[in-house]
């Protein structure tokens, strides 16, 4: 069993060093291998150095991250709330995120603006369903549910209206929702790339508390662990590293979706190896979405929401009828 | 010294007391069984003698230490509890799920060391589970899935061990077989308490018997002596006759329904 999670670790970060090399390799302009690598030796030309070094690798890297970031949460809240559809989205994050951000468009607040007021704006729409669904010191998971799709209900008509009296910029804020790395600069990975990476690692050391928590809340409580505590730490953690990921790449669905649902098909439901696991897939699966928006109809770029869902969504189906189709065989 | 001590206990839950000043204390390990109607507040009892509610007023002690004072990782040392509801709707293994039972010695750097792993297997093999260790809890029947379950509440190692209606879902042999697999528990020291629907299965497995109605204890003592037709008709409002059972050495509770006192009302 340690043997077959050990091979399956090994081949997603195969995987993972493979499609990133793919992915610095292709794109509007193409690189050929040998290329990438006399740059990497110093060796290469001006221009590959500049699309490189300026461009491809920062985006490369912080797709990588945002891709690990809401999958691990992804993992994590499906884990807390024992629902199979949850995603970092469900606390109000993206919509909270979109509001700020429309702001910021309308307003023409420039990029840095955009980011800080879509993340503000993240988080406020996170603390306000957390405090409505909060009875004394208990937070009941279903009712922050609820709380977090009226909330979003809400605010997306706002949105909706801004957007309707903004007509001039409705295709840019439509286009930021759709999310997408095209504006990506090093400034966003020494961002992002540590505190999601930090962040991450936190909620991790919270694994064996989560497998307790899926067998019962109250009966996780009964195993000595924490549960209040866990689900507060791992909301909030989860939720600034949603509304981060989100400020750097719009509103990226499917991924903290679909791939913990892919991983724990492999890997199984223990945490410990799941949420490692689903923080490479993560990557993976944005390292690639990336290229995909980038190079299928060149130049032109497609907004990564698209791909993510395009292709996330009947890879999705198919596992889910074949694991039915397992079942049945049982 | 007391396994359990329970002084003045009472539990509310918004303006509505549900516990109303209940003592107790035992000294032996023992199968204890609580049985009341519905709404009397046994499971609320069960949840504040495991510390998990917090009593409105009153002290619960294990061996000599005050609950209240315990942290919740210690609490889970002395004190292991099975749920009447399993969620299982989950891939891990019945080795995972035992191995949960560990997780109030184990802190978060650490993973599972050789003692650990003698215990998670020395409490399947009580419970004669060891050979699913490596199926799905998926993939059990309700009997067994509740044998994993007192597997891992065993690999807590604990002094008590709390049940609510451990047998109520299941068939009759299932039922034998997890009360039997309960009494075994005491002869390895473990309190066991459990709430009971079936006054039958009580009267045969308990040592001793706690009626409960309104959140107060009735009446409290061996099954033959508190189990009689008038604590029955008080407690639970019904009519029953009880045989002495020569083939089991238990007693025999059958409620019946006076058909003619019925028809004098209508």
């Amino acid at each position: 069993m340690k043997i077959k999670k050990s091979l399956y670790f090994t081949a997603a970060f195969f995987i993972l060093v493979f499609s990133a090399i793919l992915s610095i390799s292709a794109g509007a302009v193409e690189i050929p291998l040998q290329d990438v690598l006399n740059v990497f030796l110093g060796k290469g030309t001006e221009i590959n150095k500049t699309i490189i070094f300026s461009l491809r690798l920062p985006r490369l890297i912080v797709s990588a991250f945002v891709g690990m970031g809401l999958s691990v949460v992804g993992t994590f809240f499906q884990g807390l709330l024992r629902n199979p559809m949850a995603d970092p989205y469900i606390l109000g994050v993206s919509s909270g995120a979109a509001f700020g951000a429309t702001i910021a468009i309308i307003l023409n607040l420039g990029i840095f603006g955009l980011s800080f007021m879509a993340f503000l704006s993240a988080i406020l729409t996170v603390f306000f369903v957390y405090t409505i669904s909060k009875t004394g010191t208990r937070v009941s998971m279903t009712t922050m549910l609820l709380a977090g799709i009226a909330v979003s209900a809400f605010i997306s008509a706002i949105i909706s209206l801004m957007m309707l009296l903004n007509h001039d910029q409705f295709s840019r804020i439509i286009f930021w929702t759709m999310g997408g790395f095209g504006l990506v600069t090093w400034n966003n990975v020494y961002v992002s790339a540590p505190i999601i990476t930090v962040g991450s690692f936190i909620m991790y050391l919270f694994s064996r508390d989560v497998n307790a928590i899926l067998t019962g809340e109250e009966s996780a409580e009964h195993l000595g662990v924490n549960t209040e505590f866990v689900k507060k730490l791992i909301l909030a953690i989860g939720s600034l590293v949603t509304a981060l990921s989100v400020s750097v790449g719009g509103i990226i669905g499917f991924v903290g979706l679909i791939v913990p649902h892919i991983a724990r098909l492999i890997i199984g439901p223990d945490n410990r190896y799941l949420v490692p696991f689903s923080g490479i897939l993560g990557a993976v699966f944005l390292i690639l979405a990336d290229l995909f928006a980038r190079v299928l109809l060149k130049p032109m770029e497609i907004p990564i929401g698209i791909i993510t869902a395009a292709f996330g969504g009947p890879f999705f189906l198919y596992l889910l009828v074949r694991s039915k189709q397992k079942s049945e065989r049982m | 010294m007391d396994i359990l001590k329970v002084e003045n206990l009472s539990f509310s839950y918004g303006k509505k007391e549900i516990i109303k000043g209940i003592d107790f204390n035992i000294s032996e390990s023992m199968v204890l069984g609580i049985i009341g109607p519905n709404g009397s507040g046994k499971t609320t009892l069960l949840k504040n003698l495991s510390g998990y509610l917090k009593p409105s007023f009153g002290n619960v002690y294990v061996l000599n230490k005050n609950i209240k004072h315990l942290n919740i990782k210690e609490k889970a040392k002395y004190i292991g509890y099975v749920p009447q509801d399993i969620f299982y709707d989950f891939d891990f293994t019945c080795y995972d799920i035992v191995m949960m039972g560990r997780t109030p010695y184990l802190n978060r750097f650490q993973s599972e060391k050789l003692e650990d792993k003698q215990i998670v297997r020395e409490s399947m093999e009580i419970t004669n589970t060891w050979q699913f260790k490596d199926k799905s809890i998926k993939e059990l029947s309700g009997g067994e899935r509740q044998r994993v379950y007192i597997a891992r509440a065993l690999a807590q190692r604990p002094k008590i061990m709390l049940m609510d209606e451990p047998v109520s879902h299941l068939d009759i042999k299932y039922q034998l077989e997890i009360l039997n697999l309960i009494k075994d528990l005491t002869l390895k020291g473990i309190l066991v308490i459990t709430v009971l629907h079936d006054i039958n299965l009580a009267a045969q497995f308990c040592d001793k018997i706690f009626i409960l109605k309104d959140g107060k204890i009735e009446a409290s003592g061996k099954p033959k002596d508190v189990l009689n037709v008038k604590n029955i008709k008080n407690v639970f409002e019904t009519d029953v006759v009880i045989f002495e059972d020569s083939e089991t050495g238990s007693i025999n509770i059958v409620p019946y329904l006076n058909r003619r006192e019925q028809l004098k009302v209508v």
